[in-house]
């Protein structure tokens, strides 16, 4: 298998996230890793350092990573994580400024197209200004 | 002792740490749902609890950060804010106690250094500053203040009065301001004319950390 950019969804809702993954996995293929996280550490609407440091982890590649956020909180605690993982893997990994499901469908998208990790996000980021 | 002598301050006798712990558990505890409250008004509500659900697994972990050096304790405290808090609070505390404790650890560390560092490591994660409706609304006047009363050679005690006082300025002084940072920067003007969810918990925190240090300062 082709390695291929991966794709993380963080979002305040574990519905949103897992539904958006979801999204994702219908266009990309099955070559593009996706992992998805929502809510705090005690399930509420929130988000949760350690479950990004985790999605992370599952799907991180030499190809890098791309994160999708929703509102503040989650690309604070996805700023955090990253910070917590390898310093290798941390110039490896982007939080992409774009809405989090079409930002999440358009990334994979490229992703499959076996883009790499700067071209990945220009697309997520560039479809909405 | 007075403020530009403060090496006294970071020995940290076991007996402070456990009342600064202490104080700032009881300040969360108590004042959660107002946190909420304050925090329902212009963001999304959860401020208290997410503030409530930091500092219980700072109190659950209570005696083993009592048996560590202030420094240690300072960033193991700043990584379980990080880690269970749940919203960008968590982040912003941890990175505040982090830095503090990284300062504290140096051979010349100072209760100024900590706050420098500690407020920038604020300012740094926030991509914010004073005057965006925020908790460094509170935290730069306390550092500001601290400073001042360095310069100046200040006692303890009344250094620590200054301090409370301009974290309580600093938190009335969000009130008339536009929130351009979080969640209530959705509300725009709208946010004019309430007190910052994220400002208040900053006031409470220094509140307690001034009356825990004024129990046996000069």
């Amino acid at each position: 298998m082709t390695e291929r950019v991966a794709i993380v969804i963080v979002s305040h809702s574990a519905d949103v996230a897992r539904g958006a993954a979801a999204m994702v996995r219908q266009m990309a293929g099955k070559e593009v890793k996706v992992a998805h996280c929502g809510g705090n550490p005690e399930g509420g609407l929130g988000t949760n350092v350690a479950a990004i440091k985790r999605c992370i982890e599952q799907v991180y590649g030499p190809r890098g990573v791309a994160i999708l956020v929703d509102l503040g909180g989650a690309e604070t605690n996805s700023e955090m994580a990253i910070e917590m993982l390898p310093r290798e893997w941390q110039t490896n990994i982007v939080i992409c400024q774009a809405p989090v499901v079409e930002g999440a469908v358009m990334a994979g998208t490229e992703a499959s197209g076996g883009s790499n990790l700067q071209k990945v996000r220009a697309t997520a980021e560039e479809y909405f200004r | 002792m007075n403020a530009t002598q403060e090496a006294p301050v970071l020995q940290t006798p076991d007996p402070l740490l456990a009342r600064l712990l202490d104080a700032a558990i009881e300040a969360i505890g108590t004042n959660a749902e107002r946190l909420g409250d304050l925090d329902r008004a212009i963001g999304d509500g959860d401020h208290g609890l997410n503030m409530l659900r930091g500092f219980a697994a700072i109190a659950a972990q209570r005696d083993a950060l009592l048996a560590l050096p202030l420094a240690s304790a300072l960033e193991s405290m700043g990584t379980l804010l990080v880690m269970t808090v749940g919203g960008a609070s968590g982040p912003l505390y941890g990175s505040l106690l982090i830095a503090m404790g990284k300062a504290a650890a140096r051979d010349d560390a100072s209760v100024l250094a900590m706050l420098d560092e500690g407020v920038a490591a604020v300012k740094r994660r926030g991509k914010s500053d004073r005057g965006e409706k925020t908790m460094l609304d509170v935290l730069v006047p306390v550092q500001l203040a601290w400073a001042q009363s360095c310069r100046e050679g200040l006692a303890a005690r009344a250094a620590l009065e200054r301090l409370r006082s301009a974290a309580k300025e600093g938190l009335e002084a969000t009130r008339p301001l536009v929130a351009t940072k979080g969640r209530a920067s959705f509300l725009g003007e709208r946010s004019i004319g309430h007190l910052d969810p994220g400002a208040c918990s900053s006031f409470l925190l220094v509140d307690a950390a001034c009356t825990a240090f004024l129990e046996d300062a000069p």
